[in-house]
């Protein structure tokens, strides 16, 4: 299709209007994160690591990525677990409810944050009686965490198709034998796309997790909100908000990669 | 059905097994499978000989791939048994017998190049490293395939794709070879091809194949014996010629080579007697001198040309029985004639000799032999 020199002109600059509204302000938090100016004041007078320093040192906001990351580990496992399992059942086998139960896996996903939450909240404090702690908060991730493991392992044994499994044990291998050299190997990359994007799901997210997370515990996103307003804590929020904008980039970054690498069957 | 005869042609000795145990090299006996409501196999009994080259023969879902995969473990029998040289091994998983399957689709190990998926059956075995490096590319070299060692599948045509699973099973010294289907995804000269190559190597080898097919001329073409199925059973069980020159059921017929069958009035004119009768359409002879008397042995027919179908080097006519029915004959396009189109219309005398024209059962169901 050609296109004239005008259209051409007024796509781009939509373009670069489009990512521009989107990536200009996270740019500016990453150069706050190093503007000496308390009041930060544009454009910065002069660059320091001073907020860099003090983030490191700041007990609660340490504590709080430690949350956050125990957290997302915890319910990046489940999620594995659970998400590839659901995928295999789905894919190999057909029974009574099928479809249902691939919309109901879905669904966590599309769901307002603020509807699973409360949700969760009631159930866990008065159905199952359950105190809230870290423990609510791995669950309630690990609900949504579930769809994009799920969604990348079904889309690669829908893309393998074949009967690699009946090959192999066709070949004198038992099942767990065949599941070590022949499915996880066929796998292996987009387990671990669907793993890195469930763990940056779940390392900002803040509805759920607000409503699910204990008395006296706080995830990184949390402490931001919680500190967001204090005067003296704004430089050392702008130095988290940088890092949570690095740690959520890099695992979509290399999901993406893992997952458009189809060809080789995943080699990592 | 009875246990069948021992083949009319003599299978090749089972290569150099030396715990050949006894018996056929698989038995089947009164073997069922149902899925839910639906049975796919409905009661067979079968022996193939040891070093046969086997074919079961039939349209889909006719059953034959469920035998195939009930043979290598993939399906349990809902009921019978299945042995191979003497063993029951109905219940076992596929990796406890001794046979390997050649998939529709290949099913290569796509994160593996070609020698790692032709060693993987060593490799599980726990073979050392040297030995089944040196057996795969044994194998390789039997397919012809032993400079593509290093590439992966993705890598590969078709038709290599092909001979690597075929290296892959016949490393292992299987006791059978089970193909389903395997040449099914090749175009037809690569298919032709690979035809006459699949018969070599089993004569090499000298494994027992039992190949799956719904393709009347490969089976006709590479086959010892070939059991044709339907519906759940076994029509016929017979050499290539058996099965071609004396099909046993009117579906026999009409599968493997083109239906002609006459029957009703049609029959009780032309042949003397009513029944199902098959005649193949280039035993007929066609002679436009409707005058000339039928010779010894020979049975004719009169009836009228109601179509030609040149297709290089043959030409087919319809014709249409006076006495009912209607024939196909194919002759051989050997250019004398005066134009075959032109007998179109023309009233025309079928001459077969007797011997040609046999009765066959009607429809499909348990045949006798």
């Amino acid at each position: 299709m050609t296109v004239s020199r005008t259209t051409r002109l007024v796509l781009f600059g939509a373009l670069v209007l489009g990512l521009g509204v989107i990536y200009f302000p996270l740019l500016v938090v990453l150069l706050n994160s190093v503007n000496a100016d308390t009041t930060f004041g544009w454009p910065p007078s002069e660059l320091t690591l001073e907020w860099w320093r003090r983030a490191i040192g700041n007990e609660g906001a340490r504590s709080a990525l430690w949350t956050s990351v125990r957290a997302g580990l915890a319910a990046t496992s489940i999620a594995l677990v659970l998400g590839t399992m659901a995928a295999f059942a789905l894919q190999r086998y057909r029974f009574f409810g099928r479809d249902s139960i691939s919309l109901l896996i879905i669904l966590p996903i599309a769901l307002p944050g603020i509807v699973t939450g409360i949700a969760l909240n009631n159930a866990f404090r008065t159905v199952l009686g359950i105190d809230l702690g870290l423990f609510t908060v791995v669950v309630a991730h690990a609900t949504f965490c579930i769809v994009v493991v799920f969604n990348n392992v079904i889309a690669r044994l829908r893309r393998l198709g074949g009967n690699f499994e009946e090959a192999s044990m066709d070949l004198g291998a038992n099942g767990l034998t065949t599941f070590r050299l022949v499915t996880f190997p066929m796998l292996r990359s987009a387990l671990l796309a669907g793993g890195l994007l469930a763990f940056a799901l779940s390392f900002d997210e803040i509805i759920v997790t607000t409503f699910t997370l204990g008395a006296g515990l706080e995830t990184l996103p949390i402490w931001i909100l919680n500190n967001l307003f204090r005067p003296n804590q704004a430089p050392v929020v702008n130095v988290v908000a940088a890092v949570l904008i690095v740690a959520s980039t890099v695992p979509v970054y290399l999901a993406q990669r893992l997952s458009g690498d189809t060809a080789s069957g995943g080699r990592l | 059905m009875s246990p069948n005869q021992a083949p009319s042609v003599a299978p090749a000795p089972a290569g150099d097994r030396e715990d050949a145990g006894t018996g056929p090299a698989v038995r089947l006996r009164a073997l069922r499978k149902s899925f839910g409501a639906v049975t796919a196999v409905d009661g067979i009994d079968l022996d193939i000989a040891r070093g046969e080259f086997f074919s079961m023969l039939g349209p889909s879902g006719s059953g034959k791939t469920t035998v195939l995969r009930m043979i290598a473990g993939f399906e349990l029998p809902t009921s019978g048994t299945v042995e191979l040289a003497g063993r029951d091994v109905s219940r076992l998983a596929p990796f406890q017998r001794d046979v390997n399957t050649v998939f529709q689709d290949y099913a290569l190990f796509p994160h593996m190049n070609v020698i790692g998926n032709v060693e993987y059956g060593l490799r599980v075995k726990r073979v050392p490293r040297a030995r089944r490096r040196e057996r795969a590319l044994e194998a390789l070299r039997t397919v012809r395939l032993q400079e593509l060692a290093q590439r992966k599948p993705g890598q590969l045509s078709g038709g290599q794709r092909q001979r690597v699973a075929l290296a892959r099973a016949l490393v292992n010294r299987p006791r059978v070879l089970l193909l389903d289907e395997p040449l099914g995804a090749l175009d037809l000269k690569l298919r032709q091809a690979m035809q006459i190559e699949l018969k070599q190597i089993q004569r090499e080898v000298g494994i027992t194949f039992v190949f799956v097919t719904h393709d009347q001329d490969e089976a006709l073409t590479m086959s010892d014996r070939i059991a044709v199925f339907n519906d759940g059973l076994i029509e016929q069980v017979g050499t290539p010629a058996e099965v071609y020159e004396r099909p046993a059921s009117a579906f026999v017929a009409g599968f493997v080579g083109t239906s002609n069958l006459l029957s009703g009035r049609g029959a009780e004119q032309v042949i003397g007697s009513r029944g199902v009768y098959s005649i193949r359409p280039e035993k007929i002879r066609v002679d436009t001198d409707l005058a000339v008397p039928a010779r010894d042995g020979e049975t004719g027919a009169t009836g009228t040309v109601t179509g030609v179908v040149y297709a290089g080097a043959t030409v087919r006519y319809e014709v249409a029985l006076d006495a009912g029915g209607q024939l196909s004959v194919v002759r051989q396009n050997e250019g004398t004639a005066a134009g075959a189109p032109a007998l179109e219309g023309s009233r025309v005398r079928l001459v077969w000799r007797q011997e040609h024209s046999f009765r066959v059962s009607e429809g499909s169901g348990e045949t006798h032999r």
